[in-house]
């Protein structure tokens, strides 16, 4: 088992004839994901590195049978594109574009109400199982199969967590990079839910950031719900106040969002705090 | 981005939100006939920086006579003022606006921003204006009153009516209040703010609802799509370093420590300074270069944290997902010759194309600490600057 996909799942990708969208697609399909195909309005009809592009995601889906989006559409455009993969009623989107402006994702959330398709991102690394399915731009030969879970609000720190686990022997179930951007379509708990279902995974690293209290919100879960080990990460504990720190979402504003104020709930929650971004691994594996 | 005081009441003005009159100078000389031209007396002097907390900072003034509003714009323009959120260095004053002054019944509080809780933008009063609303909001949260805005609605005249009432403004000038408001949400939407706080928001006692004072922050990934606002960015107010690098699209903060950091990704960026923290020295900077960073990006980066003094070494750490190590590698040596680097570098590569990358660097005949891990990285560049302290202090 594991979370968000497999290796049945068949995947198009969006802005497929773009650099990064190509470049990615590529890049999936020699990990062994399931790519069926692409979409960019006004070059259906025509194959692209040995998939077939459509106008439209309802036809890509209609003739492929598609249940995932990957979306490399410019930020302009982006938002269309996420609603576009919502309306056509695909299981799920994720959105690698980093830029999207906010108020977009504020109007992408209100559209998707109601609606069966969970997105993930903007601004994110994806979602991989490793061994069987790779979404997004993460550096799939760090990945080994395994039992432990990885959420993430950050993308390369994510790679980072990978990379200790493997490294320590410890394979991952499905990781999960949910996005820096304030507005974003899954959040902490919607991950720790399909976590906790899942019978393969047995531990989780959680990386969050400062800014928000989306760490917060998933502690007081983790407290009521979460009985599988956690370890935490929080960046930005040496983050001065008010500086936005690279991350839309990052910044401390008042005495909220701090890297301290994050680590006691967490603490409080049952998680095992690693102080250090060298230790992500290190910690879970000693809670197992 | 920030702008102005001066400036967002511009464009609030624009939407229908009502201000006092006012003019911005940036000679003293003209301070008086910019008041004259307001008509009567008193008017306020106000500096006009990025920073709040300018009057207690002595940079808002009141002017009973045209020779006071030309003493006090004489003493704001070119002084050094110094605020709780300017930092101790303070900024330097270029402008003043002189505005009308009015009579004040009552001062509110209110402001629109995203609220990622709900993904939403909302709006917040509160009946304790021209306070630290932080403050406000950490001892007693339910004095401040919020609204949470459908995007497909936009803010309903019964939400406007609801914070209205709930702060305490009186019947008769409900309707000012609501137009206000409705003008706000229409600026926040319309030019993609991320916030826009009134504080405070004034009821005079001739019954109008005015915004004494203006603050508006955009969402920098929107600014493609406002050209008029991105006019507004004063240079004065941002660090040199910081103009540099917006313009290579870095992300990149000054800080107060030793180390020069150049990291992929914001996230592993921030974890790099803390743990350059943790192993007991101070971050010169927070330096993402992003995604797709070509070798000129990474180049410029590599300048722009040597030109920083304070600067004793360079920590480069690299964890390849869109970026390949070799495009890092080719940029680190690139910007090394050109600015013949002087101070330890240590550069940890990890990811795609590594082999490559640290071929490149053993190869490039340059100065180059490889590390490999984050704590050997850390650990070496902390040993690095520590040891050139050392080497400092016995040259002299």
């Amino acid at each position: 088992m594991s979370i968000l996909v497999n290796k049945n799942t068949r995947v198009i990708c969006q802005g497929i004839t773009g650099s990064q969208g190509t470049f990615h697609s590529e890049q999936c399909l020699a990990y062994g994901t399931r790519m069926v195909g692409g979409v960019t309005p006004g070059k259906g009809g025509s194959t692209h590195i040995g998939l077939p592009v459509f106008n439209t995601v309802a036809e890509a889906k209609a003739k492929t049978d598609c249940q995932v989006s990957m979306i490399f559409v410019p930020p302009a455009f982006a938002a269309d594109s996420i609603m576009e993969a919502v309306d056509a009623d695909l299981d799920l989107v994720v959105c690698i574009t980093e830029g999207i402006p906010v108020l977009d994702m504020v109007r992408v959330k209100r559209f998707m109400q109601g609606r069966r398709t969970r997105l993930i991102g903007p601004n994110c690394p994806g979602v991989i199982t490793p061994g069987e399915c790779k979404i997004g731009i993460m550096p799939g030969h760090i990945h080994k199969p395994g039992k432990i879970g990885v959420l993430s609000r950050s993308g390369t720190l994510t790679y980072e967590a990978v990379h200790q686990l493997t490294q320590l022997g410890l394979g991952q179930s499905s990781c999960v990079g949910i996005g820096g951007d304030p507005v974003n379509g899954t959040n902490f708990i919607d991950v720790l839910k399909l976590f906790k279902a899942d019978p393969q995974t047995e531990g989780v690293i959680l990386i969050g950031e400062i800014g928000g209290s989306a760490e917060e919100e998933a502690a007081e879960y983790i407290q009521r719900e979460f009985k599988k080990p956690v370890a935490v990460f929080i960046a930005g504990a040496s983050a001065p106040k008010g500086k936005r720190m690279g991350h839309a979402g990052a910044i401390i504003s008042g005495s909220k969002g701090t890297a301290e104020a994050k680590f006691a709930a967490l603490e409080k929650a049952g998680c095992k705090i690693s102080r250090s971004p060298a230790d992500m691994a290190l910690t879970l594996k000693s809670m197992l | 981005m920030n702008i102005h005081e001066y400036q967002a009441k511009e464009i609030l003005r624009r939407y229908g939100v009502a201000t006092l009159r006012g003019k911005v100078v940036e000679k003293a000389s003209e301070a008086r006939a910019v008041a004259q031209e307001l008509g009567a007396p008193p008017w306020v002097v106000k500096a006009q920086i990025h920073a709040g907390g300018r009057g207690k900072g002595g940079g808002v003034k009141l002017a009973k006579t045209l020779d006071e509003v030309g003493d006090w714009a004489g003493k704001i323009i070119g002084m050094n003022l110094v605020t709780h959120q300017t930092g101790p260095e303070g900024k330097q004053v270029h402008k003043v606006l002189i505005e009308q002054g009015c009579q004040i019944a009552k001062e509110y509080y209110l402001a629109a921003l995203v609220d990622r809780a709900t993904g939403r933008v909302a709006m917040m009063a509160s009946a304790e204006g021209g306070v630290e609303i932080e403050e406000v909001a950490a001892k007693r949260p339910e004095a401040i009153v919020k609204v949470d805005i459908d995007p497909a609605v936009g803010l309903a005249a019964f939400q406007a009516r609801k914070l209205a009432f709930a702060i305490g403004i009186p019947a008769e000038s409900l309707n000012k209040a609501v137009q206000f408001m409705l003008g706000l949400y229409k600026a926040f939407v319309e030019c993609d703010c991320s916030v826009a706080e009134i504080n405070p928001l004034v009821l005079t006692k001739q019954g109008d609802i005015l915004a004494l004072d203006a603050k508006m922050n955009f969402d920098d990934n929107a600014l493609y799509r406002h050209k008029d606002i991105v006019a507004y960015r004063d240079l004065n107010e941002e660090e040199a370093s910081e103009i540099e690098a917006s313009k290579f699209e870095l992300a990149f903060i000054k800080l107060e420590g030793t180390i020069g950091c150049l990291v992929n990704g914001a996230g592993l960026a921030m974890a790099t300074l803390d743990i350059i923290k943790l192993n007991g020295e101070s971050p010169a900077n927070f330096l993402d270069v992003g995604g797709g960073a070509s070798k000129e990006k990474v180049t410029a980066a590599f300048k722009i944290i040597l030109r920083d003094p304070h600067v004793k070494g360079i920590l480069v750490n690299i964890f390849g997902g869109i970026m390949k190590c070799d495009i890092i590698a080719e940029g680190v040596i690139a910007a090394s010759r050109e600015v013949g680097l002087k101070v330890p570098l240590v550069v940890r590569l990890e990811g795609t194309n590594v082999e490559l990358g640290k071929k490149l660097l053993r190869e490039s005949g340059l100065n180059i600490t490889p590390a490999d891990h984050l704590t050997d990285a850390a650990k070496k560049i902390v040993a690095a600057v520590r040891g050139a302290k050392g080497t400092d202090m016995g040259g002299r």
